[in-house]
């Protein structure tokens, strides 16, 4: 497979055998997401060099619905169901339950109760797919797949979003359709998940096939050596943890929830951040994190804000985006595709956004300066590009954060708000992410990281304070802090409550 | 070739092609037209009338680029250049205010008119389609409601001289025009320093710059078609008031939106309205402000159609929304918002003013140019769409 100028795919040769559940790993930008491309039809037959044997007969597909019909079935990362509609309109989309065109509805619902059934999913056929969460969406995704007769299901990053409960469940019922017979091939970036349903691994790495391995070999070090083609000694940078003075200051901070009345999503949330010091906040999803952090950065969420936030010790007016960013606070969001990137436009016109002024004489922009600001963080970040003039659509999920970064840093905050930083991102570009998040500790900011990932909460904060129902239910120092410890707060507290 | 190349040969391509297509189209005419025996296409009565003609189309679409490019539409902007139209008639005929009072009285009318609508655009969030349709609906009410049903007219020569004056030869010449060719030449030595700057600076960028014998290709049409353009005005009747003014207003706007910060800033609201808004930008007063520059230009429009026609008549303006809303789109401009650029919505108006022209002298009937107009915009999105995709 060769896109123009670049090749995505090198000589990749792959086997995945009747039955089995075959993962494939590799770092973001190594090809993988191509390759199931390739093999589901999406790039048609003649568009790449090789053969593909299914059955063991050469494989010739003109485009997604050839392949279906062979019961090959690709579930991308971002789901294809239609939010507005029902789960049983959305099951048979393109594929109707119908005679001479007219859709029997009885027919489609009672064959959408069987196959709900399957995927262990207990709501009704009509039920409107938008309003379920995630996960839900998740299953009905592989309900789909299962009412076209799938014999080789793709599964593209399927828990990404997922929290992990529901991510369980997909993982049991991966295991479930193997006992069905139906063979597997799952790209994912979470290696305790790859471990515990895989039969076999192949690590991708620069659109080539780096290793297969079995069961018995697979182990987490193994693997992140093969992604990464170097031993990975320590997942974090090593770092010193000496806070210095005492830098920012939220006391009692309380928001409503904008549109839900009576809502009140943020309940009296305290905290603090040393120059220095990286402060985690651990939680649930929706426990709010992020509208906490958006609602201190220029109220971007809620309404109804109480509460003060202090920087040096002096209050600081965070009303709107503008004021915050003047106070010296940044959020880097958790989405950056939806609301930290301008997608079509080039690295240098993301990098400048938030702080346009500084490349601008009165109004006037000085492009030679704005170009060399991005080369500065081109070069400081190591965001891999070939030049700045590049869209940020066409950069991998670690470049593209280094771009968000970028835009912050240019804006020069002492406190940076980072919300899921490594979010998507792969492990390599994560221990950069990481690198970078010390130095700028290092050089006396302060960063306040919300994560998911409680491993990388433990990794890089001094402190961690954990979140529940909007509110701080505990505090945690580097030395006390434990996933266990983590989740032992946020359980007592989910009893206190009920 | 890397992706790079391809997208910088792309955005080129873009951009040469609109130029070329409107230099083909002009050819094609100029053949047409003698082949039927009649007097040269490229004479300077008829390429005074093309800017005189498609001035407002033009100057229209400048503000409709802008609200476009913010991720909007305005569809009120045939009437409230109507409206405004028949606002600069009462002020003038009825009230006898000088034309130096009633073109800022005017223009501000035209800001007011915007304002109204961006305000509930910009700042309650309702789409602007159903707000500039109701404001097509009100102002073409109010229009007849002010003319009283009648033609208001005439003006007096100062007012007319907005759209069919000629702009006084200070150099004494006159056979030809001295002050145009100073002009036009001027024009020309702009074009080649410009070309030439945003050369330089693309490899100080490290843009791939565009192959030297295209550049030079296209600037020596450029300049060609401008000492052309020129020498034709000059030896006619010089240069026409609107095209100096539509010449302002171009370099003014292209400024605007390249080099500015608010301008870059429209663009952001356009191209990820969430993100440029948690970047510190105000995204509701740019969309407002582009709203109030549209009413501002659309008056200015209503005013220019207003002297040619010499009476504010309640049907003028009818479709003027339209026509800019196309050239904008022929211009390269992306309905989603976020894209667009000046040149190109200016040579996009040009293509469509030319063909008017062309086809009238051919005698094509009203019906066939419409449908051949229909084509062309929808063949130029293609070309895009196409163009991106490859």
């Amino acid at each position: 497979m060769v896109f123009p100028g670049v090749k995505a795919l090198d000589r990749v040769s792959l086997t995945v055998e009747s039955g089995e559940i075959h993962a494939i790993c590799g770092e973001n930008g190594a090809g993988k997401s191509t390759l199931m491309k390739v093999l589901s039809g999406v790039y048609p037959h003649g568009s790449f060099d090789g053969e593909i044997l299914y059955d063991g007969s050469p494989l010739r597909n003109r485009g997604i619905r050839d392949s279906e019909e062979k019961g090959i079935i690709i579930i991308h990362q971002e789901l294809a169901l239609i939010p507005l509609l029902s789960i049983a309109e959305n099951l048979f989309m393109g594929n109707e339950v119908s005679s001479r065109g007219v859709i029997s509805w009885p027919s489609a619902f009672k064959k959408t109760e069987e196959l709900l059934r399957r995927v262990g999913l207990n709501e009704p056929p009509s039920a409107v797919v938008g309003k379920l969460g995630v996960g839900k969406q998740q299953l009905i995704e592989i309900a789909k797949a299962l009412s076209k007769n799938v014999r080789l299901l793709i599964l593209d990053e399927p828990t990404a979003a997922l929290q992990e409960a529901d991510a369980d469940r997909l993982l049991r019922l991966m295991l479930e359709l193997k006992a069905q017979g139906v063979t597997q091939i799952i790209i994912s970036h979470k290696l305790n998940e790859i471990s515990r349903v895989a039969d076999r691994i192949t690590v991708i790495r620069d659109g080539a096939a780096v290793s297969t391995l079995t069961k018995a070999q697979i182990s987490e070090d193994r693997i992140i050596r093969d992604m990464v083609g170097r031993d990975m000694a320590h997942l974090y940078p090593e770092r010193s943890f000496n806070p210095g003075e005492m830098l920012f200051e939220v006391d009692d901070w309380s928001c409503w929830h904008p549109e839900q009345a009576g809502r009140q999503t943020i309940r009296q949330v305290s905290l603090n951040v040393r120059r220095g010091e990286i402060v985690g906040i651990a939680g649930l999803m929706g426990t709010g994190r992020t509208e906490l952090a958006m609602s201190i950065f220029g109220r971007s969420f809620g309404k109804g804000h109480t509460g003060t936030v202090r920087m040096h010790g002096k209050p600081v007016d965070v009303s709107t985006v503008p004021k915050a960013i003047q106070a010296g606070i940044s959020y880097v969001t958790e989405d950056r595709k939806a609301l930290g990137l301008i997608l079509d436009e080039p690295i240098v016109r993301n990098v400048s956004l938030a702080n346009l002024s500084a490349v601008a004489r009165r109004w006037v922009l000085d492009k030679r300066r704005e170009a060399q600001v991005a080369e500065t963080y081109r070069k400081q970040l190591a965001i891999r590009t070939p030049a700045i003039q590049q869209k940020v659509v066409n950069l991998s999920g670690g470049n593209q954060q280094k771009v968000v970064l970028s835009k912050w840093l240019f804006t020069d905050p002492e406190l940076l708000i980072l919300d899921e930083p490594t979010r998507g991102i792969d492990v390599g570009a994560k221990f950069e992410i990481y690198t970078i998040m010390k130095d700028l500790a290092g050089q006396g900011r302060g960063i306040l990281m919300i994560s998911s990932e409680m491993p990388e909460l433990l990794g890089m904060c001094n402190r961690i304070y954990v979140m529940n129902e909007g509110r701080i239910v505990g505090e945690l120092t580097r030395e006390e802090a434990s996933q266990e410890g983590i989740m032992a707060l946020i359980v007592k507290d989910a009893g206190k409550v009920a | 070739m890397s992706t790079q190349e391809r997208n910088s040969l792309g955005g080129h391509l873009r951009e040469n092609g609109m130029l070329l297509a409107l230099v083909a189209i002009v050819v094609l005419f100029s053949i047409l037209v003698s082949a039927q025996g009649k007097p040269m296409f490229l004479q300077a009565p008829n390429i005074t009338n093309i800017f005189l003609q498609n001035g407002h189309v033009i100057i229209l679409a400048l503000g409709m680029l802008l609200v476009i490019v913010s991720g909007h539409i305005d569809l009120s902007v045939g009437s409230v250049a109507a409206f405004t139209g028949a606002v600069a008639a009462w002020l003038t005929v009825d009230l006898k205010l000088s034309v130096y009072a009633v073109i800022p009285l005017t223009l501000v009318v035209g800001g007011l008119i915007g304002a109204a609508q961006g305000y509930w655009v910009a700042f309650w969030r309702i789409p602007s389609f159903i707000v500039t349709l109701a404001g097509m609906m009100v102002f073409r009410g109010a229009t007849l409601l002010l003319l009283g049903g009648q033609n208001i007219g005439p003006f007096p020569k100062e007012f007319q001289a907005m759209s069919s004056g000629f702009i006084p030869d200070l150099t004494g010449i006159t056979k030809p025009h001295g002050l145009t060719l100073i002009i036009a030449t001027l024009a020309i030595g702009v074009v080649v320093w410009i070309g030439l700057r945003s050369r330089r600076r693309d490899v100080e960028f490290g843009i791939t710059p565009e192959p030297a014998g295209l550049f030079w290709g296209r600037t020596l049409i450029i300049a060609a078609a401008t000492a052309f353009v020129g020498y034709q005005l000059a030896s006619f009747r010089g240069l026409p008031n609107v095209l100096l003014v539509l010449a302002v207003l171009t370099v003014l706007y292209a400024f605007f939106t390249e080099n500015t910060v608010q301008g870059r800033r429209i663009y952001a609201v356009g191209g990820n309205e969430k993100a440029a808004k948690l970047s510190g930008i105000r995204t509701e007063r740019l969309v407002f402000f582009c709203f109030v520059n549209m009413g501002m230009l659309a008056a200015l429009a209503g005013m220019m159609v207003t002297a040619r026609l010499n009476s504010a008549t309640p049907k003028a303006g009818t479709g003027f929304e339209l026509d800019a809303i196309a050239a904008v789109f022929i211009g390269g401009a992306s309905m989603a918002g976020g894209s667009g650029k000046i040149i190109g919505v200016v040579i996009g108006a040009l293509i469509m003013g030319v063909m008017n022209m062309g086809m009238s002298i051919l005698g094509i009937g009203i019906d066939y140019q419409q449908m051949i107009k229909g084509l062309v915009l929808l063949a130029a999105v293609i070309f895009d769409v196409y163009n991106k995709t490859k």
